[in-house]
């Protein structure tokens, strides 16, 4: 096929449909690039993330998107928006989402390397306290201060009982 | 700590020692770390963030570090003085411009700072002259060993240490090297080192990361993996392509210096002739010259200025440096008549004191 605009051979080849109006255009590079055919992006992380997380999740969306972590409360379909997780518990919780996402950027799932010596209490225990101190937040936020101050002895009764002979954990 | 007397000097990243220096400026390691029964930074209410900042201050100020951290709270500190950190690459620029309670803790040598409050709850930074990525894990291992024995991070048997973006999950490091590679721009070449890098999954940013344009010919080399592979192995991997990077802009000034030297000498005397007599300077257009100069001098080429002193003021010219040298705040046509008076006067002294 010929360029439309000059006589060599096309090479770039566009489809464009505006308010349901199909045009195409077969052009050569040069005149592609004189018409500004094609557009040079910029590289852009944030879109990439974005789409590397909407590409992988696949039939599985459906089930993903209904998911939402007890602990912080942050949906999936949240984290697909800002590309950015509500708490460390999300890990769990949107773990089938994740591991094609993790596999994609790391070409790995899997940790290796160095691991924390000290560690005061179980994941559970963690994403307790977390789902906790959320709810302090919401009962601040909505001014229930009877139930806040309820909340925040809870918390500190509950971070002083897992503590268990390590007084400076957190 | 009196930020003003940091002022005057250079910092750990432009001191100019170590191996390699006249190519490697500095070695950095930053890990990130969470707290594990609190939400993300960004999920965070100001409530919560003050809490964090609390515990982690409180907890960052009784490690047994020799000599100690010195905790500054960014929120009470000016735009200019938080610039000047961000100058010095104590501080990200991210956590310059964020919102809420927020920190960082400084080693007065400038080696050590931990941010708090940043994307993820805290980010350590280990930073050494030269070539010296070992010693830099030692260092950042040791004090998050110290830490994790006073606070409870997010880890995960399976992705390790979680982060706010999963692309910093599992070992949550990032170790990065900054070049000066004047030589493989001006030859056209670094565009190929580029791709080069890329293939092996290593990241090359400019002289103050992502999105940064890389002022002077710095380029700092970075990893982009963090999980699936071990510390040891990232930072093998970066130790074992960074001779190759010098080795290229080893060749690149040779052939320099075969091929065009006459044009090469005119380029770098121009470039030492500008900053020793202009009246107005922008930041962008110091940095490319004194790249230049800076070459000129480590290749022989010019006697009479000596490398810390160029050193010196590749950092002294940056805005925020500008303004607390001068003691006032100046807008931007202000600085740039600064900036040439402080480069003249600089660079005759210069003349006057040949190393």
């Amino acid at each position: 096929m010929k360029c439309q605009s000059c006589s060599n051979e096309a090479t770039v080849h566009l489809t464009s449909i505006i308010d349901g109006q199909k045009t195409e255009k077969h052009l050569c590079s040069v005149c592609a690039e004189q018409q500004h055919a094609i557009q040079h992006q910029e590289l852009n992380l944030p879109a990439i993330l974005h789409n590397l997380i909407g590409q992988h999740v696949g039939q599985l969306t459906d089930e993903l998107a209904r998911l939402t972590c007890p602990a912080c409360g942050m949906g999936y379909m949240e984290f697909r928006a800002e590309g950015r997780l509500g708490c460390p518990h999300d890990y769990s919780v949107f773990r089938a989402g994740l591991e094609p996402l993790l596999q994609r950027i790391h070409r790995s799932e899997r940790h290796v390397g160095k691991t924390p010596r000290h560690r005061a209490r179980h994941a559970r225990q963690e994403a307790d306290l977390l789902a906790l101190r959320q709810q302090l937040k919401h009962a601040i936020e909505e001014e229930a201060y009877e139930e806040a101050a309820r909340l925040r002895d809870l918390l500190r009764i509950k971070e002083a009982s897992d503590e268990s002979g390590q007084p400076e954990s957190y | 700590m009196n930020l003003d007397s940091l002022s005057r000097t250079s910092g750990e990243w432009l001191r100019g020692t170590g191996p390699e220096s006249d190519i490697v400026i500095s070695g950095r390691i930053r890990l990130a770390r969470n707290l594990a029964a609190f939400p993300f930074t960004n999920r965070a209410n100001a409530y919560q963030k003050t809490e964090i900042e609390a515990l982690l201050r409180d907890r960052i100020g009784k490690l047994e570090l020799d000599p100690r951290l010195e905790y500054i709270n960014l929120v009470n500190l000016s735009t200019i003085d938080r610039q000047f950190l961000v100058e010095r690459q104590l501080i990200s620029r991210e956590l310059a411009s964020a919102d809420g309670p927020r920190g960082v803790a400084l080693m007065d040598k400038e080696t050590v700072s931990l941010m708090v409050n940043e994307e993820d709850h805290l980010r350590l930074q280990v930073m050494r002259s030269g070539f010296a990525l070992d010693e830099a894990w030692q260092d950042i291992d040791r004090v998050d060993d110290l830490l994790e024995q006073r606070v409870s991070y997010a880890f995960h048997e399976d992705f390790g240490y979680l982060t706010a973006c999963p692309t910093n999950v599992g070992t949550g490091m990032r170790a990065s090297v900054m070049l000066h590679l004047p030589a493989l721009v001006w030859t056209k070449q670094i565009e190929k080192v580029f791709r080069a890098l890329q293939k092996i999954n290593l990241a090359v940013r400019g002289l103050y990361g992502e999105g940064s344009r890389p002022a002077g010919d710095f380029y700092q080399i970075s990893n982009q993996v963090t999980l699936g592979k071990s510390e040891t192995t990232i930072l093998g991997e970066i130790r074992d392509v960074i001779p190759q990077i010098i080795s290229y802009e080893r060749q690149a000034r040779e052939a320099l210096l075969r091929e065009g030297r006459q044009a090469l000498q005119d380029k770098i005397s121009r470039a030492k002739g500008t900053l020793s007599s202009a009246t107005m300077m922008t930041s962008e257009e110091t940095m490319d010259l004194l790249s230049s100069v800076r070459l000129g001098v480590n290749l022989r080429l010019l006697d009479d200025i000596n490398i810390s002193t160029l050193n010196e003021l590749f950092i002294h010219t940056q805005p925020a440096h500008l303004q607390k040298l001068m003691g006032a705040s100046l807008d931007g046509e202000e600085r740039n008549a600064a900036r040439a008076q402080y480069l003249r006067t600089r660079l005759r002294e210069g003349d006057a004191n040949p190393n």
